[in-house]
Formats: C-alpha cells, sequence, structure tokens
C-alpha cells in the first residue's frame, strides 16, 4: 500500500495535468450537463488535493523535478515544482472547485441547455491550461498551455448569453494571440540563441550571451506578450468586455486566476531564466514596469468609479489590482516579489468572491447594472454581506486579506527608499473607496424600484460558496501563514544568488 | 480573576450583546434590557481593571499576529484606563438616554441601531486597550464602519450626504496619511508599540520626525484638527444619542486619544521638544481653537454650535499634548474625561429640547428654561464645564493646561486658552440667557409641552452631576493621569 501512495506522490507532477486534461473528454462525451459537472468537479477536486500535497512536498522538502515520460531533461520535458508556483498551482485549483461547487444552479440559467456539458468540457480544459502553465520547467510548454487556456476561455466568455459576448470573445481572442505569438518569438529568439528550452538551462546559458542583441529582443517579446496577456496597461482593452460578458462563473474563474498565471510567467522568465541582472540592470525594466503599474492603478481606478455595469467596474479595478502586483515586482527584491505573490493570491479571493456575487445577483435580477442593485441590501442580504466583506478587502481594510497585501507593498516600496509611491498606493486605495462605497450606497440606501418582484437570495448552491470566498477573505486576512510562508519562500529561490 | 481575561471580558461583553441584541430584536423591551445588563456588566469588569493599572501591576493580552512581528495585543495603561472607564459609563448613561429618545420619537431600524452601538462600543474599548499602533489601527477602522450605519441611521438624501463626508474623511485620512505613517515608524524603528519614553529617539532624524508627526496628526481625522474636522458637523444628521455618545465620547475621543498615546509612546516628550515642526503643530491646534468657537458663534442650529464646540475643544487637548510638559499632559488626558461629561451632557439636553419641544435652533430656545428647568439645569452646567469654570469639571483640566503652559513656557498657548475661554462663554451663555431670562417668544400656547420623557432626564441629570462630582472629586482620574507622566 505504502508503495501505491510512493509512486502516486512521485507522479504528482504530472498528475496536476493529466486529470484535468482527461477530464475535458470524458465530460465532451458524458452529454447531458449533470454528469458533465460531476466529472469536472471530481477532476477539480483531485487537482486540489494535488496542489496542496504539492505545496506542502515543496515547502518542507524542496523543489521537486519530474521528467516527463521518464525522458531526462534536457530531452524530455521537465517539470519543475517550487514555492512559487505550488502556490500558484493551490490557489488556481481551489478557485476552480469552488467555482465549479457555484456553477450548476448558474450555468443552468446562463447557458443553453444542449451546450452545458461543453461549458464544462471548455473549463476544465481552461483549468488543464493554467495548471500546466504553472507546473512546466520548459518554455515552449509554457506556450502550448498558454494556446490551452486561450483557446478553452475564448469559447467560454463567447458562451456569454448577450450577443455583445462574441465581439468580446473575438476582440480578446485576436489580442490574446497577438501575446501568444509575441511569447513564442520570443521563445524561438531563446532557442535560436541557446539551443534549448529547458528553463533551467536557459538559466545557465544566458549570462554568457546577456549582450547579444537577440536575447535583448527575446526579453522585449516575452514581456509585451505576456503584459497582454496579463492585462497590464496600456494592453488591457480586450479585458473588461470579456469579463464583463462572460458568464458569470468564467468571469469569476478567469478574473481571479488567468491573469495571475501569466504575472506568474513573466516573474518566472524575468527572474529565473533571464535573471535579475539582466532585466533589471542591463535593461531598463523596472522603470517600464514600475511607471506602466503606476498608471494602471490610477487609470483602471478611475474607469472603475464611472462604470454602471458592476461586472466591467469590477474588470477595470482588477487592471488597477494587476497595477499593484505589476508594482511589487518591478521593486525586484525579496520583499517586493513576495508582495507580489501575497496579491496575486489575495487578489484571486477578492475578485472570485465579487463576480460570484454577482453571479447570486444576476441569477435573480437578471442584470449587473448598478441601477438595478437599489433595494437589494434587504433583500439578498447575504450576498451584500459578501459584497462588504470582499469589497472591504478590496480596499485594504485591516483584518482583511487586502490589508495583508497592501502591508506588503508598501513595506517593499520603503525599503526601496521610495516614498513617493507610498502616496501613490494611498491615494489609488483611496479611489477603491469611491467605487466600492458606490455599490454600497446603491445598495442599502435606495429602496427596490417599482415594479419589481420581491426577491430572495440565490440558491444555497450559488450562495455558500460565495460565501466561502468572502470568508477566506477575512480568513487570510487574520492567518498569513500559507500565503506569506510560501511567498517567502519563493521570493528567495526567484532570486537565488542575484542582484 | 486574572488581567487577561478581564481584557477579554471587557472586549468580548460589547461583541456579545450585538447578536443578543438581533436575536431579541422584535421585543424592544428584552432587546433594552440585553443593552442595559451589558452595559453594567462592561462597566464592572473595567473598574476591575482599575485597582490593577493604579497597583502598576501588567494587564496585558495577546491574540495572535497576522504579520510576523504585528500582535493583535491588548495592554492596559493609564491613559486607555481613563479612556475605557468614561466610554463604558457613558454607554449606561447613553443606553438609558437612546431609549427615552429613540421610542420617544418613533425612530426606525431601532434594532441595527443598538447592534452598531454596541460593536462601536467593543472598538472603542479595544482602542482604548491597543498594546500598539497595528492593534490600535484595527479598531480604529471598525469604529469608523461600524459608526457609518448610526451616522446613516435615516437613510435619506442628506444622511447618504453626510455619509459621504464622514467615511470620505475618516477612511481616507486613516488609509491616506495614518497607515503609511505607521508603516513608515515599523519601517524605520522596527516596533510599533506603545513604549514609555517613545520609540522614536535616535532612530528618526529631525526632518522625517516632522513630516511623520503632520502625517499622524492629519491622518487622525477623528481628532477634527482643521480642515479635518468637516465630518464632525456633517455628522450631526445622525440622531442625538449618536452625536451624544459618538461625537462626543467615543469618536472624537478615540481620535484625540490616538494623538496623546502617539505623542507620549511613540515620539516622546523629550524627542518632541527637539522637533521644530512639534511647534509648529501646536500653532496649527491653536489656530482649530479659535477658528472653530468663531463658526461655532455663528451656528443657529444647536446641534452644530455644539459639533464646532466640539472641533474647538478635541483641539485643546492636540494642543495640550504639544505643550510638552507632563502638567499639560495631564491636563491633556483629564480634558478627554472632562469634556465627554461635559459635550454628552449638551448633546443630550439638545436631544431632550428636540424630543419634548421639537426644536433645533438656538433662536427658538427663549424661555424654555422656564418648561424644562431639569433640562436647561443640566445645559448649564455642562456649558460651565465647557468654559471652564468651577464648580464644573472642566475647570480643572484647564488648570492643568496653563499650569503646564506656563512651565512650558509656552506663551501662545496662554494666549489662547484665554482667548477661546472668553468665545466659549460668548456662544454658550447667551443660550443660557435666553432660556431662562427671555420672555417665550411663541406665547406659550401653540403646544404645551414640558420636560422630556424620563429616562432622558435621568441620563442628563446624571451626567451633569457627573460633570459637578469629577470636580468636587477629582482623585483616581488625577491618580491615572499622573501615572501616565510618572508623577
Amino acid at each position: 500500500m505504502s508503495g501505491l501512495i510512493g509512486d502516486l506522490l512521485a507522479h504528482l507532477p504530472a498528475l496536476q495535468v493529466v486529470v484535468p486534461l482527461a477530464a475535458a473528454p470524458l465530460c465532451l462525451l458524458a452529454g447531458r450537463a449533470g454528469l458533465a459537472w460531476i466529472i469536472a468537479f471530481t477532476a477539480a477536486v483531485a487537482a486540489t488535493a494535488t496542489a496542496a500535497a504539492l505545496a506542502y512536498l515543496t515547502f518542507h522538502n524542496g523543489t521537486i523535478s519530474y521528467h516527463m515520460g521518464g525522458w531526462a531533461p534536457p530531452w524530455g520535458i521537465e517539470y519543475v515544482v517550487d514555492t512559487a508556483n505550488a502556490l500558484i498551482l493551490l490557489l488556481v485549483s481551489a478557485i476552480a472547485t469552488v467555482v465549479l461547487a457555484f456553477c450548476p444552479a448558474s450555468v443552468a440559467r446562463e447557458i443553453r441547455p444542449g451546450s452545458q456539458h461543453l461549458f464544462y468540457c471548455m473549463f476544465i480544459l481552461c483549468l488543464t491550461g493554467l495548471l500546466g502553465i504553472a507546473v512546466t520547467g520548459d518554455a515552449f510548454n509554457v506556450f502550448v498551455f498558454l494556446e490551452i487556456s486561450s483557446l478553452s476561455s475564448y469559447a467560454l466568455i463567447a458562451m456569454g448569453g448577450h450577443r455583445k459576448a462574441l465581439t468580446a470573445a473575438f476582440q480578446y481572442l485576436i489580442m490574446g494571440t497577438i501575446g501568444a505569438t509575441f511569447f513564442l518569438i520570443g521563445v524561438g529568439l531563446l532557442y535560436m540563441m541557446t539551443g534549448t528550452l529547458n528553463m533551467a538551462d536557459l538559466q545557465a546559458r544566458i549570462p554568457a550571451i546577456q549582450d547579444s542583441r537577440p536575447v535583448a529582443a527575446a526579453m522585449a517579446f516575452i514581456t509585451v506578450g505576456l503584459a497582454l496577456k496579463a492585462a497590464l496597461f496600456p494592453l488591457h482593452l480586450w479585458l473588461p468586455n470579456a469579463y464583463a460578458s462572460a458568464p458569470s462563473a468564467v468571469s469569476a474563474f478567469i478574473a481571479a486566476t488567468a491573469t495571475k498565471v501569466s504575472l506568474y510567467v513573466l516573474l518566472r522568465f524575468t527572474f529565473t531564466i533571464f535573471g535579475a541582472n539582466f532585466a533589471f540592470l542591463n535593461l531598463p525594466l523596472h522603470w517600464v514596469l514600475l511607471v506602466l503599474a503606476v498608471i494602471a492603478m490610477f487609470a483602471g481606478s478611475f474607469s472603475a468609479i464611472f462604470q454602471r455595469d458592476v461586472k466591467r467596474m469590477l474588470a477595470y479595478s482588477s487592471i488597477a489590482q494587476i497595477g499593484y502586483i505589476t508594482l511589487a515586482i518591478s521593486l525586484a527584491s525579496s520583499a517586493g516579489i513576495s508582495a507580489a505573490l501575497i496579491h496575486i493570491f489575495n487578489h484571486g479571493l477578492m475578485k472570485a468572491a465579487l463576480f460570484c456575487a454577482m453571479g447570486c445577483i444576476f441569477y435573480r435580477i437578471g442584470s449587473t447594472r448598478i441601477e438595478h442593485f437599489a433595494g437589494l441590501g434587504r433583500q439578498m442580504p447575504w450576498t451584500m454581506t459578501a459584497i462588504v466583506a470582499a469589497g472591504l478587502s478590496l480596499l485594504g481594510v485591516p483584518l482583511t486579506a487586502g490589508f495583508i497585501s497592501k502591508w506588503y507593498l508598501v513595506q517593499a516600496a520603503l525599503q526601496a527608499d521610495l516614498w513617493w509611491l507610498v502616496i501613490l498606493i494611498a491615494a489609488s486605495s483611496l479611489l477603491a473607496l469611491v467605487y466600492v462605497w458606490r455599490l454600497v450606497e446603491a445598495m442599502y440606501f435606495k429602496a427596490p424600484p417599482a415594479g419589481r418582484e420581491d426577491v430572495g437570495e440565490a440558491p444555497l448552491s450559488m450562495l455558500l460558496p460565495t460565501l466561502l470566498l468572502a470568508g477566506l477573505n477575512i480568513y487570510f486576512g487574520l492567518d498569513t501563514r500559507l500565503p506569506v510562508a510560501m511567498a517567502e519562500s519563493a521570493a528567495a529561490l526567484l532570486l537565488r544568488g542575484q542582484m | 480573576m486574572t488581567g487577561a481575561a478581564l481584557i477579554i471580558l471587557a472586549l468580548g461583553l460589547p461583541l456579545l450583546a450585538a447578536p443578543l441584541i438581533w436575536i431579541v430584536g422584535n421585543r424592544p423591551n428584552r432587546r433594552e434590557a440585553v443593552t442595559l445588563t451589558i452595559a453594567a456588566a462592561l462597566l464592572l469588569v473595567v473598574l476591575a481593571i482599575l485597582p490593577l493599572v493604579l497597583a502598576g501591576l501588567p494587564v496585558r493580552v495577546a491574540l495572535g499576529a497576522p504579520v510576523p512581528g504585528l500582535n493583535i495585543a491588548f495592554s492596559v495603561e493609564p491613559l486607555g484606563m481613563i479612556f475605557a472607564c468614561v466610554a463604558s459609563f457613558l454607554w449606561i448613561v447613553n443606553s438609558v438616554f437612546s431609549i427615552g429618545y429613540m421610542r420617544g420619537n418613533n425612530e426606525p431600524r431601532q434594532t441595527r441601531f443598538y447592534v452598531c452601538f454596541a460593536i462601536a462600543i467593543a472598538a472603542s474599548i479595544g482602542l482604548a486597550f491597543a498594546e500598539n499602533l497595528f492593534t490600535l489601527f484595527v479598531c480604529y477602522e471598525a469604529l469608523t464602519l461600524s459608526t457609518y450605519p448610526l451616522v446613516t441611521h435615516h437613510k435619506n438624501a442628506e444622511a447618504r450626504q453626510a455619509g459621504r463626508t464622514y467615511l470620505g474623511i475618516l477612511l481616507g485620512s486613516s488609509v491616506g496619511l495614518l497607515l503609511p505613517a505607521i508603516i513608515a515608524t515599523w519601517v524605520l524603528t522596527g516596533s510599533v508599540t506603545f513604549t514609555t519614553g517613545g520609540i522614536m529617539a535616535g532612530k528618526v532624524g529631525p526632518v522625517i520626525g516632522g513630516i511623520l508627526l503632520l502625517l499622524y496628526l492629519y491622518g487622525i481625522g477623528k481628532a477634527a484638527l482643521m480642515p479635518m474636522h468637516r465630518w464632525l458637523p456633517a455628522a450631526m444628521v445622525a440622531p442625538t444619542p449618536v452625536s451624544a455618545l459618538l461625537h462626543a465620547v467615543a469618536v472624537v475621543k478615540a481620535g484625540v486619544f490616538t494623538v496623546v498615546k502617539v505623542t507620549v509612546y511613540i515620539f516622546g516628550l523629550d524627542y518632541l521638544r527637539e522637533l521644530a515642526m512639534a511647534d509648529v503643530a501646536l500653532y496649527l491646534a491653536g489656530f482649530t481653537i479659535l477658528t472653530a468657537s468663531i463658526i461655532a458663534l455663528r451656528q443657529d442650529n444647536l446641534k452644530r454650535r455644539l459639533a464646532y464646540s466640539t472641533v474647538s475643544q478635541l483641539s485643546y487637548v492636540i494642543m495640550a499634548a504639544l505643550i510638552l510638559s507632563p502638567l499639560s499632559t495631564m491636563g491633556a488626558a483629564l480634558h478627554i474625561a472632562v469634556h465627554a461629561f461635559g459635550k454628552i451632557t449638551l448633546f443630550m439636553a439638545a436631544g431632550a429640547i428636540y424630543t419634548a419641544a421639537h426644536k433645533t435652533k438656538v433662536s427658538e430656545l427663549a424661555g424654555i428654561g422656564r418648561r424644562m428647568p431639569w433640562t436647561m439645569g443640566a445645559f448649564a452646567i455642562g456649558a460651565i464645564s465647557m468654559i471652564g469654570l468651577p464648580p464644573a469639571a472642566g475647570f480643572i483640566s484647564k488648570w492643568y493646561m496653563l499650569l503646564g503652559a506656563f512651565e512650558a513656557e509656552q506663551f501662545f498657548a496662554v494666549v489662547v486658552i484665554v482667548l477661546s475661554t472668553l468665545l466659549n462663554a460668548a456662544y454658550f451663555l447667551p443660550i443660557i440667557y435666553a432660556a431662562f431670562l427671555k420672555p417665550q417668544t411663541d406665547g406659550g400656547s401653540s403646544h404645551g409641552h414640558g420636560e422630556a420623557p424620563l429616562p432622558i432626564l435621568l441620563a442628563l441629570v446624571a451626567t451633569a452631576a457627573g460633570t459637578v462630582l469629577l470636580f468636587l472629586f477629582p482623585g483616581s482620574a488625577l491618580e491615572l493621569a499622573g501615572l501616565l507622566v510618572g508623577r
């Protein structure tokens, strides 16, 4: 028996991807929504368990290297799990599980009956792609999984009920393809210069040739491509439409995970492969990222204030929050990388909770426009509680996860002697106060419009996951051991022997 | 019982009250019984801590650390003891008053009102006992958020606008200025724990220290240093009990309490004496005292006049703390308690007038003293305390402030105190004069009202008596204030 468990543990990195990948065609074959949901949900639970085991193992025993099919790297594909991607794997698979628990009622309401099993197939395929991007130690393999997750998310967004979903998906498809192509060009240049695609090999060979122009070009292509996928200002234009038009469950899942995974890849390429010295001393990545991040923080928040559709408002808020993460990355210090990873984790929780709450509201009133929120404070008190809790976390009020993020971010800025940055962070947090409070006032201060029948809470299968996610925002504001310890360990690994 | 258990009880009782009040919400008598019982129990618990603090025993409890090195911890010291005693005693009095006012005016959403009140008290107690800036900040924000529903109680357009001002200024200043100041303190000194003698000396230079002082003073928006004071008059749209407890006691006192804590235990008086910015801050506080008094003179709405009086009185505490002599620091600590008693009396009198006579303007009060002798008698005592005359407690705190100002040779502060005493007299005495000596303007026949309901009167008389008693028997308060500065 122990032998079986030992075998299982040895193959965890492969299982992380293979289980959801195998579940995808099964969902298709199942043909019925109920059965497909069971398959998808089981696979997501298994993925979460795998990710948790991997997180535990990497944190206690160090980095795990797995050779796909027994082929030794660099000939075969290597999967490398350390604390950095273990945290991402855990976030992505856990959010997928909770959102899938939320799905049945929401999907039954928003997706045509005939294609619901296809929805689950695409959903689990998207999960596969995101997990694969995080787990692999091979530069080209990243591209493959990037395409898997992107193509499935185009399909998922296009399933949104309104016709606008089609243009949003098409816009995202164009932008996403450009991003992926840029990334591929960068990887191609690296392969041309080094003859390898294995990340560890790339890391070893790049220093010798780092003054050559193709390597600088590769870095530029890869950074721009990933910035497009991560929706970093000014490459964010696809994001608001995509998040606003997608089905509720898809918005919750993608908003919490997709851009985060791209930011992780940016971290991985910048620090592990190119090295911080190359990226920040030879090339001006510090100022490029810092300036764009600050603009993103303000442009995103300002745009959010003026949105009438709450899902769009949250999408613009995401652009601002991605700005925070990028800002932390641009500091290129151990504290900065920790802050980035912590905020990746915490922001995933906030946005998943908020978009799930939007799903609950859409389920009942068929709209997420702010004027239709009038009176909901009384009619859907629990959903509104979840929105307020996650909203406070978004603001960074103490005892919520968001505060922990801000705390580490500000500390990183102070360590870098960038006092003025602290003022900008505080100012942009105040903009978040404005848009979160617009929501609170709409929910609590206005009487429900005449003519709308009395609505109640969404079904428990939707409400409970939403409340769970909101509760996690509070929990991780109090007990920060998991994200902070993982992030600090990851920052040490990513910066090992550099700067 | 150990000190740690007492602190947990003091925090837990009001937190426990909130769900209990909610559960029995549709039975008003039981709901009010829960509030009063728990308020009384809280006062007993706080009083049980008092002898421990007077004896100099350490009373502390740590609940955990969300970020390594940043504890959620509580530890009772003399200043916090004063604040906790005042808040827990006045919660009882104010609850009695609330019962009379809320029922007398048929206010809606009373259950929510009492629930939020209990949470706000828990936050105040936590703030009073906070061992470090981080814990204090958590309680400070909890206080802002839990009082927001109280300020916007009426849910109309005016309340929403006031709520925006309230939250905008309080959250804005705390997130935008106070939090960066706390984090900077943490980065520069490696500590945010309140320590006797301060933690800045030798670690923070004079320029950064000066900037930090301004960040703290303006970041603590609840202390209403101009121009951060606008939330205070705006919040007067709330029902009077809210104005009474929260904007005479809990919220504003949380502000000046934090200022005194920061000056004494973070900067340290010795460090501040070396800081040129401390003088600038003193002038800013003096400016606020005088300007707010002049604005108060021109207000015809009684609650607004009281609100601006509060703005002015709060800066007394800030100025007294910045005079930087031990005697004036004692004055600052005493004034936190003294002003609380005096101002809650005045607000409750305003509430009594509104409940009995539906009058809100100063100009309508001619002759009202004959119909409401108890109310206006209490009002007079509160006003005398504000002006700083014996036999009201306001005299004692002003006395210490003046002593301290002379000791530190801060003659600017002396001039400000004298001028503002005249201004205080100018905006309070005409009210008393009109109430008792002028003939009634509406002929007294339009509607025959007498005194407000009995619970309101009881509460009023209790706080007015407290104001006088604090003058006659200042023993424990003086002793605590002395402990604060090591005398």
